[in-house]
């Protein structure tokens, strides 16, 4: 019973708002009533998912509390992070919540400049975002490390591709086939660079974009349907 | 302008109604009676394998539903592939783990692998912490999973759904405790580091089949037989408009132009 009032809802819901992106925008109080209705949905659906995700939020902040919580008092392995997470929730929430150093009120700025919650942003959150970002660099370079060897047909095109797009963005890529003539310039490493972009990357992004639109038509069709298992509460 | 239908996107409609025609009547179509053959995804046999290897070394595996909330077709498509692989977690007597940086995907990761458990009759192995919720800030919640990774160590390291910048922070981080990991996105920008780092990746269209394909539940592979023929469609699309188009460049001949002006007008977005 619970998985079919789900299904109804759902398929309701999306069916709804497909409508409702082809149906005629009446102006004011003009127009049938069903394209008003349709507009009302439009515009008000995405705000009830705001408003049904603040609630989840309070469901996702205790499910980590419990978590951590539970961690410290079994003095699990490593329970001094969970104390470190702990901590800084509620040192944040309170903060946020009390608007220690920024206006008052329901109306106060909560990101005031002089608010303790943006001291603790720039101060704490900012620089370790920052360290975590940074880890990047040194990824995509083992990464690469790893990848760019001519294992086989496929790895050594994914090579070649590479080093030219990489040569052709360096000033260093332009001069080492600056020397070729006029006749021979598309084979210059910034016009192939930007040719293997413009052409054979194009080409690629578009042939996936498609299969990504036909396989989120599908996934739609099979959710309005009823037909997805593990979803909706249907059972599997 | 038509009072009822908005006739500006008509070709939008257009393309919209014959898609979704050839979806429902595929799943139709399976449901009385007829087959569906599919093709090897070597992404999807490498799961099965992988699952084995890691409840067999005791090991955890470690399934990540993407970084954006219900509302994103990415995030419900790696929830229909979490729905068989903790089935097939829970069956082998495994463990799954599965952090969430939305609580609503939480929730619902939550309710699909309970049900999996329960199925499986491994009531005793669940537990609710299992899948949990870490935060909503993007660099948080990488942090957290990859400290959970190097401590954990699991076997495999699934990461299904949107990705942004994290999708090489955390496959990096599963590769460097040697896990087993396979991908799946539709985010073309995130799938090269991917490819990259991981043992298997799902690309775009694979990734939104793959739930129905590990079900290998005959009405949802409808529906892939349905997002196939509109693969074919698009084929002879393209074909044909480029021979139109490259026939009224050529020739000049006005039956072709104008042909090539309703292809352009067919396509044209917004």
């Amino acid at each position: 019973m619970r998985s079919r009032i789900t299904q109804l809802i759902l398929s309701s819901v999306a069916i709804l708002l497909i409508a409702s992106a082809f149906a005629t925008r009446p102006s004011g109080a003009d127009g049938p009533a069903l394209n008003r209705f349709l507009a009302f949905f439009d515009q008000h659906a995405s705000l009830w998912f705001s408003v049904l995700a603040v609630f989840a939020f309070i469901l996702g902040g205790a499910s980590l509390m419990r978590t951590h919580w539970r961690k410290v008092t079994e003095r699990a392995d490593d329970w001094r992070y969970s104390l470190v997470t702990l901590v800084s929730f509620v040192v944040v929430l309170v903060v946020g919540l009390a608007k220690i150093g920024g206006p008052p009120g329901l109306q106060g700025n909560v990101a005031a400049p002089d608010s303790w919650l943006t001291s603790i942003f720039e101060t704490v959150l900012s620089p370790l975002h920052a360290t975590l970002y940074a880890l990047l660099a040194f990824y995509i370079a083992s990464a690469s490390f790893r990848t760019f060897r001519a294992r086989n047909l496929e790895a050594t095109v994914l090579l070649v591709s590479a080093l030219i797009v990489i040569l052709g963005r360096i000033p260093y890529g332009a001069t080492l086939t600056s020397w070729l003539p006029e006749p021979l310039t598309f084979l210059r490493m910034e016009d192939l660079s930007l040719w293997l972009l413009k052409v054979p990357n194009t080409a690629g992004q578009r042939a996936i974009m498609i299969g990504i639109a036909l396989g989120v038509v599908a996934m739609a069709m099979r959710l309005i349907l009823g037909v997805e298992k593990g979803q909706g509460g249907r059972s599997r | 302008m038509n009072s009822y239908v908005d006739l500006q996107h008509w070709n939008i409609l257009l393309i919209t109604v014959v898609l979704t025609s050839l979806i429902a009547w595929s799943i139709w179509r399976t449901r009385s009676g007829h087959s569906v053959s599919l093709r090897k995804f070597a992404a999807l046999d490498a799961i099965s394998d992988a699952v084995a290897k890691a409840v067999d070394s005791g090991q955890t595996v470690f399934f990540v539903p993407g970084v954006r909330d219900l509302d994103n077709m990415q995030t419900v498509a790696a929830l229909s592939v979490l729905a068989p692989v903790a089935a097939e977690v829970a069956t082998r007597g495994g463990r799954i783990f599965v952090p969430t940086s939305r609580s609503m995907v939480m929730d619902s990761a939550r309710d699909i692998c309970r049900q999996a458990y329960a199925e499986a009759g491994r009531e005793d192995l669940w537990d609710e912490e299992m899948v949990t919720y870490i935060s909503d800030d993007q660099l948080g919640f990488v942090a957290r999973v990859d400290g959970l990774i190097a401590r954990e160590k699991p076997g495999l390291c699934l990461f299904m759904g949107f990705f942004a910048s994290e999708s090489l922070l955390l496959a990096e981080g599963g590769y460097h405790v040697g896990a087993v990991q396979i991908a799946g996105t539709a985010s073309p920008v995130q799938l090269p580091f991917f490819v990259t780092a991981c043992d298997h990746t799902l690309i775009g269209e694979e990734f939104f089949a793959a739930g129905a394909s590990l079900e290998n539940d005959p009405h949802m592979l409808g529906s892939l037989h349905g997002q196939d023929l509109g693969k074919r469609l698009a084929i002879v699309c393209i074909l044909a408009g480029t021979v139109i188009v490259t026939l009224a460049e050529v020739t000049g001949l006005d039956v072709a132009s104008r042909l090539g002006d309703a292809f352009f007008t067919l396509f044209r977005a917004g």
